[in-house]
């Protein structure tokens, strides 16, 4: 066989390789669009599954709660602090209230709580939904004339949806005021001009991009935790593969779609 | 009462069901048997309209439930009940609330009678007394029996069974077969179980259905079963690992596996 014919060979398999990928994530996106249309749709449907929203909401907001507000409190401090040696160089400390903040609102504050959320409650909604899987949950739920999709996997998406602009908005008010004790109380930036500019420059277009952002991860969060547990392999290695999936795929999700988005709000 | 026609399902390459009829008779108790990978699993989800079929049709009260919309699915589900084999009781409920469960979700019952019904359910399974505990409290016969007051909460026409007695001690394992005997004598319900254990199976079985590689080899009432003269059947029944039911289920014989490498070696 001539070398032009092996290399021709090779791309050929390459290329169906390759191919092959891209059909799989095509397949593996519209599978997830399909779960997750169909289970939104069920929101119009009885019975109401407002007891179980209630429930997934207060597990997310309340129990994300604290993770939230640390890293909302340390993101400001560093932000003030790192902000602050930057904008000293060019004597422009008095902006520092405004770069913090629009940092934080803008960008950090929506990206970092969708990161925490991912990892905290995004890996357990998976992990909760595989092994009612692998443990037949789902099967009973079945065969107890109860749809899953509307009692297990839309009210965590929903929740998700509207826990996440929630948490968004707390990291923010926890970061700004993190910002300001170590600008102000430790750095000795002058109080009204930290949160004079901070006023000033924060417009509400501002605020709505943070929360757009925010729902848009809750959004994203949301769908791929849930699908990525209901349609888990049914064994102990293959719910622990669809957690760890579930924390990567939201994480790339959210990075990716904040750029999209963020070009979209500038 | 259940009547599968030309019944096959198909995981990728793999044939897990062949062309299968199965008529599943009213009032009785019908065990389907089989080896590991015979099947049997398959048929049961196929018949309790928990999986499509490939091809065929499940025919439940003059329907076609293998090919109904979900809305009438559930309905008809409502005259079914399921014991699985890992008993599936909802793991953030307790004994109560997991049998109380599908009477929350498809009665109005005052929660006096739905208290009433539970009580009675538990008793008949044996466990009254019980309802404050949470699965993860259960032994694994406990469980399978909160499973089975679970599954005739609603009070249905048929109930599957899959692996009952699997993984349980003999003595809990006799519990769980005499209640399903007796349960579907008193009822009157129809019992649809699944199971490799051949003990029990003919024990409680009004009629047996005897599965192998996806197809029924026999049918019958336990006697005709008992004293079959089909090798493939007489193997399964006094658990016999040679005979026409191969031990080794690897897709090429070793030997011209190792003479293949040994030839492949010497070129």
């Amino acid at each position: 066989m001539s070398e032009q014919v092996i290399a021709q060979n090779g791309m050929a398999r390459l290329l169906g390789k390759l191919g092959r990928k891209v059909l799989g994530a095509v397949a593996w996106l519209g599978d997830m669009a399909s779960v997750t249309g169909s289970s939104l749709a069920l929101i119009f449907v009885p019975p109401w599954q407002g007891k179980h929203f209630v429930l997934q909401l207060y597990a997310l907001g309340v129990g994300s709660f604290i993770i939230i507000a640390i890293t909302g409190a340390f993101t400001g401090m560093v932000l003030s602090l790192q902000g602050y040696y930057t904008l000293a160089k060019f004597g422009s400390e008095s902006l520092l209230g405004s770069a913090v903040a629009l940092s934080i609102i803008r960008e950090l504050g929506p990206v970092l709580g969708a990161l925490m959320l991912v990892g905290r409650a995004g890996s357990s909604i998976t992990a909760e939904i595989g092994i009612m899987r692998v443990t037949q949950q789902l099967d009973a739920l079945q065969m107890m004339a109860v749809n899953p999709q509307s009692r297990i996997i839309l009210p965590r998406i929903v929740a998700t949806i509207i826990a996440l602009p929630i948490l968004v908005s707390m990291f923010d008010i926890i970061g700004l005021a993190a910002g300001y004790v170590v600008g102000v109380e430790m750095l000795g930036v002058n109080a009204g001009a930290f949160t004079g500019e901070m006023i000033a420059k924060i417009l509400p277009e501002d605020l709505y991009a943070g929360w757009t952002k925010a729902l848009v991860f809750g959004a994203l969060i949301g769908s791929v935790c849930t699908y990525m547990g209901y349609r888990a392999e049914p064994t102990t290695e293959g719910v622990a593969k669809a957690t760890t999936q579930a924390v990567v795929i939201g994480s790339v999700g959210v990075l990716m779609m904040d750029y999209i988005l963020t070009s979209f709000f500038l | 009462m259940i009547r599968a026609e030309k019944l096959t399902r198909r995981f990728g390459d793999t044939l897990a069901l062949d062309n299968t009829d199965v008529h599943i008779r009213e009032h009785a108790t019908t065990v389907i048997m089989g080896g590991s990978g015979s099947g049997k699993t398959t048929l049961l989800r196929l018949l309790a309209a928990l999986d499509v079929p490939t091809s065929g049709s499940v025919w439940f009260a003059d329907e076609d439930i293998a090919h109904v919309g979900r809305k009438r699915l559930y309905e008809l589900r409502s005259r079914m009940g399921m014991v699985f084999q890992y008993s599936a009781l909802l793991n953030s409920l307790n004994v109560y609330d997991n049998i109380a469960f599908p009477l929350h979700e498809h009665t109005k019952l005052d929660e006096s009678v739905i208290r009433t019904i539970v009580s009675m359910k538990l008793e008949q399974v044996g466990l009254r007394g019980f309802e404050k505990l949470m699965p993860s409290e259960l032994s694994g016969g406990m469980a399978k029996r909160v499973a089975f007051a679970r599954a005739l909460a609603m009070d249905p026409e048929v109930v599957f069974f899959d692996e009952p007695t699997s993984g349980l001690d003999p003595i809990s394992a006799g519990v769980v077969t005499t209640l399903i005997h007796e349960l579907t004598e008193k009822t009157k319900m129809t019992s649809v179980v699944v199971t490799h254990d051949v003990h029990a199976g003919l024990s409680i079985a009004d009629h047996v259905i005897l599965l192998w590689q996806g197809k029924v080899i026999a049918e019958g009432g336990p006697e005709e079963i008992r004293h079959s003269t089909d090798e493939r059947v007489r193997q399964f029944i006094e658990g016999r690992p040679d005979g026409p039911i191969p031990f080794s289920r690897s897709k090429t014989p070793y030997i011209d596996d190792l003479l293949g490498q040994t030839e492949g070696a010497s070129k």
